[in-house]
Formats: C-alpha cells, sequence, structure tokens
C-alpha cells in the first residue's frame, strides 16, 4: 500500500516535470549545437555549475536571502495594509464608490514605473525597495479582499442576525472565515508580484540580491553567473508560491474538501 | 392560551423601481394583523409577493416596519434577541465549519461555555438522527440533511419562537414529505411557538394547529383556519378525507388571491 503510493507519487512528480525537462533538454541542445551564441546562452549544465559555485563560495545564500527578506518584508506590509483597507472597504460598501476608480487606476499603475518616483522621494535607500516590493503586491491583496467581504452569503449574516450575533460577531466569525480564500487568493498573486518587482528593486542602487547578481553578472559578462541569478529567481518564486499554498491549504482545509468530494 | 405575538396595524412599504424605472412604493403589508398563540404551529400560506416573508423578516429583526406595534410576550419587538432563531430555505450553513460547529454558532453568540456548547450541539444532532455526521461539512450532505442540521442548529439555540421561511422549498418531493414528517416529530417534544410561512396549501395543513391565509396585494390576513386535525399527525392523514375537505376550504380562499396575484404580474407586465 505504501510502496504503490511513493509510485504514484514519483510518477506524479514525473508527468509533471516532462514540460521542464524538455525545455532544460532543448536548452542544453541549443548552445552546444550552436543554434546560439554560447556565449550569449549558456547550457543549464554551466548554469547549474555556476550555481553550484555560487553556493559553494556563500554568495548564492547571501544573494537569495537578501532578496527573499525585501520579498517577506513588502508582503508583509502590503499584506497587513492591504486586509485592514480592503475589509474597511468591503464592509462599508458606500466607500467602496468613492474609491473604486481611484483603486482601479493605482492598481493599473506599473511599480516599475513609479520606482524613479520612489527613488526621488526617498533615495536609493532600502526603503524604497520595499515601497516598490509593497506596492506591487498591494493591490491584489486589497482588493481581493474587499471582494471577498462583498460576496459573503448575504443570507449567511442575516442567520447570525436572526439570533441575536453583534456586528463584531458577524465580522469576526463569519465576514472574515467566509472572505478567507479570496484573500489568500490575493496574497499568492501579491507573493508572486513581489518576487518581480525584487528583480527590479534590486537592479537599481543595490549592492546585494539575486536582482543585483543577474545586473552585475551581465555587466562583468559572466553569463553563466547571470543565468544562475535568473534561475534562483524562479526558485524562489516557486518556493513562496508553495509556501503561501501551504499556509492557504492550512487555514482554508474546508475548501479542498470541497474539491475532493465533488 | 397567551399570546406569543401579537402584531396591530403593522405597515411597510418599500420604495422599488417599476419596468419603466420609474420609483414607486409597494406596500407590502398594510394593517398587518395577526395573532399567533404561546406553543402553536401557525402558517402563513399566500401568493408570492403577498408579504408573508417581510412579516417574517420584520420578527427575526431582519427588517424594519414603517407603523403600527408588534409584541413579542407583551414586550415591544426588539431589533436585537437571544429569543427567536430562523430557518431558511437555502439552509445558511457556514461551509467552513463542521456540522457540529454549526450546530455550535448560536450558543457561540448567546456566550454558551465551550463543553455546554460541545455537549447541546450533540444532543439536538442525535435528535435529528445526523450523529455520524458531525465532523463532516455541509457541502458533503444531501439538501435535506442540510436543512435538518440548519433545524438542529436553531433548536440547540433554543429559541421560544421558530421562524421558517419556506425550509423545504428547495427539497425534491419525496424528502420534503419526510422532512414535514421529521419536523412534527421534532415539534412534539417540546411545542415550541412555530411562525412557518410556505405556499405549499398540504405542507401548511399538514403542519399547522392554524393557517394564515395572506391577501394577493393588500398585505392582510384575509382569513385563518383552524386545522382539527388529531395529533400527533402522520403521513397517512394526507389521504384522510378531513384532510381533503380542509385542502377544499383552503383552496377556495387561496384560489381568488392567486388569481389576484397573476392578473396583477399581467397588467404589470402589459404597461
Amino acid at each position: 500500500m505504501f510502496l504503490k503510493k511513493a509510485i504514484a507519487r514519483i510518477n506524479d512528480i514525473f508527468f509533471r516535470s516532462v514540460g521542464l525537462l524538455l525545455f532544460f533538454l532543448l536548452w542544453e541542445a541549443a548552445p552546444r549545437l550552436d543554434w546560439v551564441r554560447p556565449t550569449y546562452m549558456s547550457p543549464p549544465s554551466a548554469v547549474f555549475r555556476a550555481i553550484y559555485l555560487l553556493a559553494l563560495r556563500g554568495e548564492l545564500s547571501k544573494h537569495f536571502f537578501i532578496s527573499l527578506q525585501r520579498v517577506l518584508l513588502g508582503l508583509l506590509v502590503s499584506v497587513v495594509v492591504g486586509i485592514s483597507f480592503g475589509l474597511f472597504i468591503g464592509y462599508f460598501k458606500s466607500i467602496e464608490r468613492y474609491l473604486d476608480l481611484l483603486f482601479q487606476a493605482f492598481r493599473q499603475m506599473s511599480a516599475f514605473a513609479l520606482f524613479p518616483v520612489f527613488i526621488l522621494l526617498f533615495g536609493l535607500s532600502e526603503l524604497s525597495k520595499t515601497i516598490i516590493i509593497f506596492w506591487a503586491s498591494l493591490w491584489p491583496v486589497l482588493l481581493n479582499t474587499s471582494t471577498g467581504v462583498k460576496h459573503v452569503d448575504k443570507v449567511l449574516i442575516q442567520s447570525a442576525k436572526s439570533m441575536g450575533a453583534s456586528r463584531s460577531f458577524i465580522f469576526r466569525k463569519i465576514i472574515l472565515p467566509a472572505a478567507a480564500p479570496e484573500i489568500f487568493t490575493g496574497i499568492r498573486l501579491g507573493g508572486s508580484y513581489c518576487v518581480m518587482a525584487v528583480v527590479a528593486a534590486e537592479m537599481i542602487g543595490a549592492t546585494a540580491g539575486l536582482g543585483y547578481l543577474v545586473m552585475y553578472s551581465q555587466e562583468t559578462f559572466n553569463i553563466p553567473e547571470m543565468y544562475a541569478g535568473i534561475v534562483s529567481l524562479a526558485a524562489l518564486g516557486l518556493g513562496l508560491n508553495y509556501a503561501l499554498h501551504s499556509v492557504e491549504k492550512f487555514f482554508t482545509s474546508w475548501k479542498q474538501a470541497i474539491g475532493a468530494g465533488e | 392560551m397567551t399570546i406569543k405575538v401579537r402584531a396591530r396595524q403593522v405597515n411597510r412599504a418599500f420604495q422599488v423601481k417599476n419596468d419603466l424605472g420609474k420609483k414607486e412604493i409597494l406596500t407590502v403589508l398594510n394593517h398587518f394583523d395577526l395573532d399567533i398563540q404561546e406553543g402553536e404551529f401557525l402558517s402563513i400560506l399566500g401568493p408570492s409577493g403577498c408579504g408573508k416573508s417581510t412579516f417574517l423578516n420584520i420578527l427575526a429583526g431582519l427588517d424594519d416596519y414603517d407603523q403600527g406595534d408588534i409584541r413579542v410576550d407583551q414586550e415591544v419587538l426588539q431589533k436585537r434577541s437571544f429569543d427567536r432563531g430562523m430557518v431558511f430555505q437555502s439552509y445558511a450553513l457556514l461551509p467552513w465549519r463542521t456540522v457540529l460547529e454549526n450546530l455550535e454558532i448560536g450558543l457561540e453568540i448567546r456566550r454558551v461555555r465551550k463543553k455546554e456548547r460541545r455537549e447541546i450541539a450533540r444532543r439536538y444532532l442525535g435528535l435529528v438522527g445526523l450523529s455520524s455526521f458531525a465532523n463532516q461539512y455541509p457541502h458533503q450532505l444531501s439538501g435535506g440533511m442540510r436543512q435538518r442540521v440548519a433545524i438542529a442548529r436553531v433548536l440547540a439555540y433554543q429559541p421560544n419562537l421558530l421562524l421558517m421561511d419556506e425550509p423545504f422549498a428547495a427539497l425534491d418531493a419525496q424528502t420534503r414529505e419526510t422532512m414535514q414528517i421529521e419536523l412534527l416529530r421534532i415539534w412534539e417534544a417540546d411545542k415550541k411557538t412555530i411562525l412557518f410561512v410556505t405556499h405549499s396549501i398540504d405542507e401548511a395543513i399538514l403542519l399547522s394547529d392554524r393557517v394564515a391565509i395572506m391577501t394577493a396585494r393588500t398585505g392582510q390576513v384575509k382569513e385563518i383556519i383552524d386545522i382539527d386535525l388529531p395529533r400527533p399527525r402522520t403521513e397517512e392523514i394526507r389521504s384522510s378525507v378531513e384532510f381533503t375537505r380542509i385542502r377544499q376550504n383552503v383552496w377556495g380562499l387561496l384560489k381568488d388571491e392567486v388569481l389576484k396575484a397573476q392578473n396583477y404580474a399581467r397588467d404589470c407586465a402589459e404597461l
């Protein structure tokens, strides 16, 4: 029984990786068969070697954790701010009317376009980096939260009200858990925006981080290390998404049961 | 007999937009009078849009009334109270809570302690025969089972007045019939006052001590009929001569109102 399960799991992982493996194969072949210039595109074998060497020198973990720290800080701030504002706006529907257009416009405003503004205002500091990451992830969190609150089934609220529930009870025990799945979707979306934004933030005026590593390697023409940085960024994004997904699963386990049941 | 709920001259109107987009006042309850006696099972029967659910919502504290006087146990109706419980057509179960946790919500509102909550919830879950489903989630149950959970939840909350808004309307015919008998069995045990809204004549007669028939457009009770069928009632009573006689009588009273409601809807459409 256990063995069967393990085999099924390995099978599953294999099938899911087929696309990725084919891609690596193609990538390895392209520079080796001179389809592209090897100076511009290192094959994955060289890239993984570069990753190994970077790790050996302790540089990989340094850059990785600095980027991760920036991502987590920016995400944390946007989760706190986004959820609070989102709950507020979703709960008091009348306010939304005045703010909706503004927020939609802000959401469309690229964090990258605003980076020069943040640099002007806050210099090339950690603060401006945190703000660009915060900005990128704030809007999905905020807007998903307010949508989640707005879409709570009215009859659930009525039912609690008919039993004499207070406003605070309804908010804590009905609205919040009912909106939780949408809030988590927003956080997960925000997380992947964070990883995108951290690259941009580290490309200008940074001395460490994976984005810096990519940029610096390109400037010093250390192409394998440049790709090593890019691959590490992908790993960071994947890891963060996986972690956020696990948190989401923990808090909305009843939702998974729905998926399994039907 | 003491009177549980006394409604006098209750008015309720909504501002609605008609088909032409013009604002108009829709009077739903108009000088509405009704007495509900302690421990009785009273049904309100009427065509759609006659205001029967509005009255229920007012009693549940979910809607306001414009004028009139409503008293529960001689006291003026309070919007928030721990005294009433409502069963909805769409069950209104919390999907993130297990069946047992759903039963506890009302007790949580009343700040009953956790251990006691569990005990009461288990007892009422047993009463509706769903003990083995305590740790399932609502979506894992059938419609009839969900509604039984919803009824158990409201009973566990132990209100003095039970409000039921077409609770069986979403169920299939067979489940509906078993649920009616089930509800009777549960109600016989402690005879809490129940106000039951339906538009099924058979359901109203089978369940009720009295049936209040509402007018189509004027928002009043047209007539109240005593249902003298013996209790406890069983499935067989549906086919009795007496049942059929009452049915004829009720239908005679209701028919005009249904026709009126249909004509009104047609007039509106023609406008």
